[in-house]
């Protein structure tokens, strides 16, 4: 008998490792819609699986909870099963050995709170309240709906204009949507169930710049009524072209020099350039927009010199308004030293940037602090602009951040320097208040938080001092709400409050939505509250435009699809790419976008989708 | 989409040629290779959930759903190698585990599709252990639903959104508890359901049926107290002994009656006669409204289908005015049987019963409205039968068809004329209307064809016609609730515009009614509402305002079309019932 031996896994369980990774991917791919108890008692069994089955309340009692929730589901539990849940439940969680039991017990508690309605609709009911109500998980997650499976299949068969045209219908940014959107589409695309989501945006990109000129389509006979719109961003600038394609008279105030809120002011040109903007928003205006641009609308133009329209004029003048400002004042961290000068806001950089009064970095050291997005574009931007040395400040670890994690990897490729766990303490300045250094206290990652992610406390180790010649804080954006309430609008939490059809609670005609009233969310939820905007102000006006297209979508017939790897976009190099602003990702060939095309699983076919319909043809 | 271009391919080593766009499923049928199927229904169920219809094609992984399967040029199928049939009995063997597989206390024993794989793929045990689901419906309803014997081909569902476009049925859950139930979680009683039955003709198992009532039909025609009435729809001759081993050509109304009277019916008569009734009325009604033009909404529509009055009272309840009140002919068959028949006879109207052979579920609830009880306060229909429970109890009483001899209606509510019998076909309550509002107004016949643009399958008609003296009548016919409804839409947008409108809420008329015998992927209205227009075309009278007994009946009785009494016996008031509005309008 040997003394030890090398471990190497059994074949058995190699396969099942394998076998974990293809659940990994199944439980990404989750639909919205499944009913969620049934989901928690098939992840309580999996989780009984791992059971090593010595302790009771984990060996005896998952299994009963099961037998408990499969009750539920059948149909033959009562109000009581329900506590008897709960109680079992709360023991397994009090008294099992390890991790194991107490985790699944948990899963299930936190499933009664969470979703305690469908638990009592199946008991009292005898049915579930979920349903696939979009049975297209690329679509059901896209906020705008865009028909996503229709415009592939349209690349596919080299229609890359109707491609265009059908995006158009749900979202007037196709353009935009290909450089810059966060595609949650991606998040649950079937597909991953075999390999990988499909890269949605990247076709998307590739149907936009190989498209050509793609018409609009005509407007509705004019109505007579007239919209106004505040703020040209992306969701001003949504509801202004259906509503114009529906016959009213829209005209668009916007504070800055050029639309685009802050596709413009907010997102440098080398993830979406200036050209592509200009482009996307010629397009949107040649349906027939008003613009004026540099209008500050406000309260009072007695009172403030920079109000040059009064809200109450607009109310006088439209038959509904549209509010859409965005969210764009910058949030203070309120430490010392923090109105040194040298000392700016994401907002201000990136905003001067958008109106290339490029502000002067060369040679420079400096310090950003923050960990999100907006943080990484500052960085990646003032590498750009020539500074010296770009150190990135953040207080928990770089897994933590909130910007994407392809940003940070972009960053750091172009030398950005991540100085984590470092919570800012204050800024120091010289003589003439110019700030010089940034201290901070290093911090040690702690207990998880409501939202799972772990808070960082005080480490035991002394303050840092890092030198910095500009600071730029990129901590957050909120809305500009002052004199809100004094013209009669509601602001709720920083935000401005609106309803789900994006009403005021007033109902007098005025409309909100974008970033003004989620606070700072990405484009195309933007892009969606202008379509949601755009339809119940339509309804307001007492008509029932609808918005279609002339597109058909060829059906698919022939459902083989072996795994295959998904086509990723490839980035210029860092070392020439971090000296210029120009656009930093290159676009799929002709041959990628065909293949990555034809992986799509059709699901507004396959499945769910030729039965209850994958398709919605108009809104 | 169909492209004329032609494919060629081989399906089981031989060489066929179709148009490009033709499923693997049509493909095979050119040249007599038949492709199991179950859920598949065409048109209207091209979901390819049940898996049977799984062919193999060279070069592919995995199996193929013939019935959504386009064919490709040099494409080779087999449809019967070894792992194709391996496949279909397995997926078979799948479903019968959650199928309450009791054949013989079935409904559908004898007429089921499942039964039929089962048999023809030799399945004798299943190694699957049952595992059959339930859930409680109440027998009460017209319209049953059995889970237990749901294959959840999900074929109701489709019939009821896009034929019918009521989207009553609905998927219920998710995962391995997916099931049909009524959307919105309401129960069938809370909805709109029109109660057309055309989810039960289109079931492939005995998941969905009517509500069988022959045992009440049994307890009074054994009871000596009672004096048993029978009437029979227009459109059940056209079809009642298609499962009962006669041609069309042998299944004479003559050989209904005779199998009628072997049931031991005290009466036979025919519900030919007031549609005949019903023509005076709703004509006389007509051309009153036509030629008083200003006091009365338009279009006029009819009122015999109890479908389309459920339809208009649920989804456009703001046109109820616009229907006819004459009574539908099954609902004045009552009201005269018990009022004028029963005094004529001398008999005690509270100790007739009076039962209906209907084409139709619908036909059910109507009897049951409240106030469908004019003649003696009791209702004035007892109890309604459909063709399928007729061919139940003939089968239970060993009526042998085949030997029964020729016989007559009982008279005198037992004479019917050629207009009435085209009631069971599309167009055909218009087309006989037309003939006789003709001839109220001009005092002479037309051509008893001079109406045919109102006939044929189109689910949408239209036509205007000439009448000397009353001026051009622009009318229209519809049948299936989705053609209704689209119809209703254009009425409602002002985008068309008519003087009379028949509906009949089942597809081609009620020859194609929720009640009629079941062949599982056949649409028979065309070919029953082809022999009812033929008997037309035979009849020795060919219109209503002929009948002899009617004419006796206004005369002994009513005395005229629209008069007192006709106005207490033969018209309702619609609002006089109440009925769930769809939840979009509530």
């Amino acid at each position: 008998m040997s003394r030890l031996l090398i471990r190497t896994p059994s074949q058995a369980q190699a396969v099942v490792d394998n076998l974990y990774g293809n659940m990994e991917r199944r439980i990404a791919a989750s639909p919205p819609g499944l009913c969620p108890v049934d989901m928690a008692l098939n992840f309580l069994n999996l989780c009984h699986a791992q059971s090593c089955g010595k302790c009771t309340p984990c060996r005896i009692g998952l299994g009963q909870l099961s037998t408990l929730m499969r009750q539920v589901l059948d149909g033959e539990a009562t109000m009581d099963t329900l506590e008897t849940i709960r109680t079992t439940a709360q023991v397994i969680v009090d008294s099992t050995d390890c991790a194991i039991g107490t985790n699944a017990a948990r899963l299930v508690l936190d499933g009664l709170e969470g979703f305690k309605d469908d638990y009592i609709s199946h008991i009292r009911d005898k049915h579930c309240l979920g349903s696939l109500q979009n049975p297209v998980p690329c679509v059901a997650l896209c906020p705008a709906g865009v028909d996503i499976p229709g415009y592939i299949a349209l690349i596919a068969a080299g229609r890359y204009a109707d491609a265009v045209k059908l995006i158009r219908k749900d979202n007037p940014w196709p353009i935009a949507c290909a450089y810059i959107c966060e595609h949650p589409c991606e998040a649950r695309c079937r597909r991953t169930m075999l390999d990988d989501p499909m890269n949605i945006r990247g076709l998307k990109k590739f149907a936009v710049n190989n498209a050509g000129y793609v018409p609009n389509p005509p407007c509705a006979p004019k109505t007579g009524k007239k919209v106004a719109v505040v703020g040209g961003g992306p969701s001003g600038l949504s509801a202004a072209y259906y509503l114009t394609l529906m016959g009213h008279d829209v005209t668009v105030y916007e504070r800055h020099k050029k639309l685009g809120g802050m596709l413009r002011y907010g997102i440098p040109a080398y993830r979406f350039p200036r050209e592509k903007i200009d482009e996307e928003i010629a397009n949107i205006l040649s349906v027939g927009i008003t613009v004026h641009t540099g209008i500050n609308i406000g309260t009072d133009a007695a009172f403030d010199e920079n109000v040059d329209i009064t809200f109450e004029e607009l109310r006088e003048e439209f038959d509904a308004i549209y509010m859409a400002i965005g969210a764009q004042t910058d949030k203070k961290t309120g430490m010392e030293g923090e109105n040194s000068k040298n000392v700016m806001s994401a907002v201000e950089m990136l905003g001067r940037i958008g109106d290339d009064d490029m502000p002067e970095f060369t040679g420079k050291k400096v310090v950003v602090i923050g960990g999100g997005n907006v943080a990484m574009d500052v960085t990646r931007s003032a590498v750009r602009l020539g500074a010296a040395k770009v150190s990135c400040v953040y207080r928990r670890r770089q897994s933590d951040m909130t910007a994407l994690p392809e940003e940070v990897e972009g960053a750091l490729a172009e030398g950005v320097e991540m100085l984590t766990l470092q919570a800012p303490v204050r800024i120091e300045a010289d003589e003439n208040g110019c700030a010089v250094a940034l201290w901070t206290q290093p911090q040690v990652i702690g207990p998880m938080d409501k939202a799972y992610r772990p808070r960082p406390m005080k480490a035991d180790l002394p303050e840092n001092r890092i030198e910095a010649d500009l600071i730029v804080l990129a901590i957050g954006q909120g809305v500009e709400t002052h004199g809100f309430e004094q013209m009669g609008i509601k602001i709720n939490r920083g935000s401005i409050a609106a309803h789900e059809d994006s009403g005021l609670p007033t109902g007098d005609g005025v409309f909100a939505g974008g970033d003004c009233v989620t606070g700072p969310a990405t484009a195309i939820r933007a892009i969606a509250a202008g379509k949601v905007a755009a339809a119940n102000i339509d309804e307001y006006l007492g008509f029932h435009h609808e918005i279609t297209t002339d597109v058909e979508v060829p059906t698919p017939r022939f459902n083989n699809k072996p795994p295959h790897g998904r086509v990723n976009l490839l980035e210029r190099e860092a070392g020439e790419r971090k000296c210029d602003f120009s656009c930093i990702e290159c676009e799929m060939t002709e041959q990628e976008a065909q293949i990555e095309s034809t992986r799509c699983l059709r699901c507004d076919y396959f499945g769910y989708g030729n039965f209850k319909g994958g398709r919605s043809e108009k809104w | 989409m169909v492209n004329q271009k032609l494919v060629t391919l081989t399906i089981d080593g031989q060489q066929v040629s179709v148009p490009a766009g033709t499923t693997i499923l049509d493909a095979a049928k050119t040249v007599s290779i038949k492709i199991p199927t179950l859920c598949y229904l065409r048109e209207v169920n091209e979901i390819a959930a049940c898996r049977i219809c799984v062919v193999e094609v060279e070069g592919l992984d995995r199996l193929v759903p013939a019935c959504t399967t386009l064919v490709r040029e040099g494409m080779a199928v087999r449809t019967n190698s070894d792992r194709v049939k391996r496949t279909r009995r397995v997926n078979l063997r799948l479903i019968l585990s959650q199928h309450d597989a009791n054949c013989p206390l079935c409904i559908r024993n004898g007429n089921c599709t499942l039964q039929e794989l089962a048999r023809d793929n030799n399945l004798i045990y299943n190694p699957y252990p049952k595992n059959i689901p339930n859930k409680p419906w109440s027998i009460s309803n017209y319209i049953i639903r059995d889970e237990s014997k749901c294959v959840k081909c999900m074929r109701c569902i489709q019939v009821c959104d896009k034929v019918q476009t009521m989207g009553i049925w609905d998927v219920v859950g998710t995962g391995s508890r997916t099931t049909v139930g009524i959307s919105l979680n309401r129960t069938l009683a809370e909805s709109d359901c029109a109660l057309c039955g055309q989810c039960v003709t289109h079931c492939p198992v005995g998941a969905l049926r009517g509500r069988d009532d022959t045992q009440q039909v049994y307890a009074a025609i054994k009871n000596p107290e009672i004096t048993t009435i029978v009437q029979v729809a227009p459109a059940v001759r056209s079809a009642w002994a298609e499962h009962l081993g006669l041609s069309p050509e042998e299944a004479t109304p003559g050989r209904m009656v005779s199998a009628l009277r072997r049931l031991g019916f005290d009466y036979i008569f025919d519900t030919n006669f007031t549609a005949d009734l019903t023509i005076m009325e709703e004509g006389s009604e007509f051309l009153e409204r036509f030629t008083h033009r200003d006091q009365y909404a338009w279009p006029m529509f009819t009122s015999c289908c109890p479908g389309w009055v459920r339809f208009i009272k649920g989804q456009y309840p703001q046109f109820v005015d616009n229907l006819s009140t004459a009574k539908s002919p099954q609902q004045m068959f009552g009201a005269v049987a018990k009022s004028y028949f029963a005094e004529k006879m001398g008999l005690d109207p509270h100790k007739i019963c009076v039962v209906s052979v209907m084409p139709c579920t619908a036909k059910k609830s109507e009897c049951a409205q409240p106030n469908q009880n004019d003649a003696c306060g009791d209702p004035d229909v007892d109890i309604v039968i459909t063709t399928r429970e007729l061919e139940r109890m003939l089968r239970g009483d060993n009526v042998d068809t085949t030997t029964l001899p020729e016989s007559e209606f009982d008279s005198p509510l037992g004479t019917g004329t050629g207009a009435a019998v085209i009631f069971g076909a599309t167009g055909g309550v218009m087309d006989a209307a037309l003939r006789s509002a003709y001839y109220l107004v001009t005092g002479s016949n037309p051509d008893a064809d001079a109406f045919t643009a109102v006939r044929g399958m189109d689910g949408w008609k239209e036509a205007t016609f000439a009448i000397p003296g009353a001026g051009d009548v622009k009318v229209a016919v519809v049948s299936g609730l989705g053609n209704t409804r689209r119809l209703m839409e254009a009425i409602n947008k002002g985008l068309v515009e008519y003087d009379f409108v028949e509906v009949m809420a089942c597809p081609g008329g009620c020859a194609g009614g929720g009640g009629q015998p079941i062949h599982d992927g056949a649409e028979l209205a065309q070919c029953r509402g082809d022999i009812l227009w033929e008997l037309d075309k035979n009849a020795p009278i060919r219109f209503s305002h002929e009948n002899p007994d009617v004419q006796a009946l206004y005369a002994e009785y009513l005395e005229k079309p629209l008069g007192h009494k006709s106005h207490h016996l033969l018209h309702t008031d619609h609002h006089g019932w109440e009925m769930p509005l769809n939840p979009k309008l509530k």
